[in-house]
């Protein structure tokens, strides 16, 4: 698709407050597109979303088996949310949406860091959010720029054709 | 589809700028092109286009993980070889189609 732009984005500022895998990915997906676009890019992390940027936890993400109404099985079919309850299904589940996207080529969380941050992408943690959590710096993915405020992150934001996305 | 001039060869290109043949594809159409990118092309920028017409030709699916994954340049020397859009820049210099997908 060819579009010639006026107001081309140039700067892409995401907040991922949760820490489900589809939640991260959406994140890191759209923070490795714009970085893969030559786009600028913060990302921050905050509240349960720090899970993707603590080391023991990122690679260990689940996915939400309660009180998710799009949440199917191989059938097409919807997943009863009782389904969920039963010990063993969200690991179940989210080690299968794992392995589909290993296949699609979806790296790892930390890996995704990885990448994201040789193509410039800058990656930060909510230090409100790590205070609450009893998150320490050295839980930190070594790819994590800085701990900031949210007033941080809105001057990192700051210019003309900068946008915020909150996943 | 458009026509353009690449060292004194008519190629037929994509509206976007890629190749519409990647069997037309010389060093010398890919220095030109990279000029356009305004980037002048050295022994790593080869090694890394060779490689990915190679991963065209073999059918491979081609994205950043698949050359973070190579081996063969560390994605950070990837990115300032080919400064921007690096994959979208490679892959037109490279003379192959435009990569199409999200990762």
């Amino acid at each position: 698709m060819t579009v010639s732009q006026k107001n081309p984005v140039k700067k892409i500022n995401i907040i991922c407050a949760k820490g489900a895998i589809e939640d991260v990915y959406a994140t890191l997906i759209l923070g490795n597109g714009a970085v893969m676009e030559g786009i600028e890019c913060n990302i921050f992390f905050t509240f349960f979303g720090l899970d993707a940027v603590v080391k023991d936890r990122m690679d260990k993400l689940h996915t939400a088996v309660v009180g998710n109404p799009a949440l199917r099985i191989s059938s097409g079919m919807r997943m009863p949310t009782r389904l969920g309850v039963i010990p063993g299904i969200e690991a179940l589940v989210s080690g299968k949406m794992k392995r589909h996207m290993e296949k699609l080529d979806i790296p790892p969380v930390s890996e995704f860091l990885e990448i994201i941050t040789a193509g410039g992408g800058k990656i930060y943690a909510c230090k409100l959010g790590m205070d609450m959590f009893g998150v320490k710096n050295e839980d930190l993915s070594e790819h994590v720029s800085g701990i900031i405020t949210v007033g941080e992150f809105y001057n990192l934001a700051g210019g003309e054709g900068s946008h915020i996305i909150f996943t | 589809m458009s026509e353009k001039v690449y060292g004194g060869i008519i190629v037929e290109m994509t509206p976007e700028g890629y190749l519409e043949d990647f069997s037309v594809w010389t060093e010398v159409i890919a220095e030109e092109i990279a000029k356009e990118e305004g980037i002048v092309l050295t022994s790593d920028h080869f090694y890394i286009l060779k490689f990915l017409r190679k991963c065209q030709s073999d059918g491979e699916k081609i994205s950043i993980r698949r050359i973070h994954k190579s081996g063969l340049v560390n994605l950070k020397t990837f990115y300032t070889l080919f400064p921007g859009a690096a994959l979208r820049k490679a892959a037109r210099i490279a003379g192959i189609p435009k990569p199409e997908n999200c990762v």
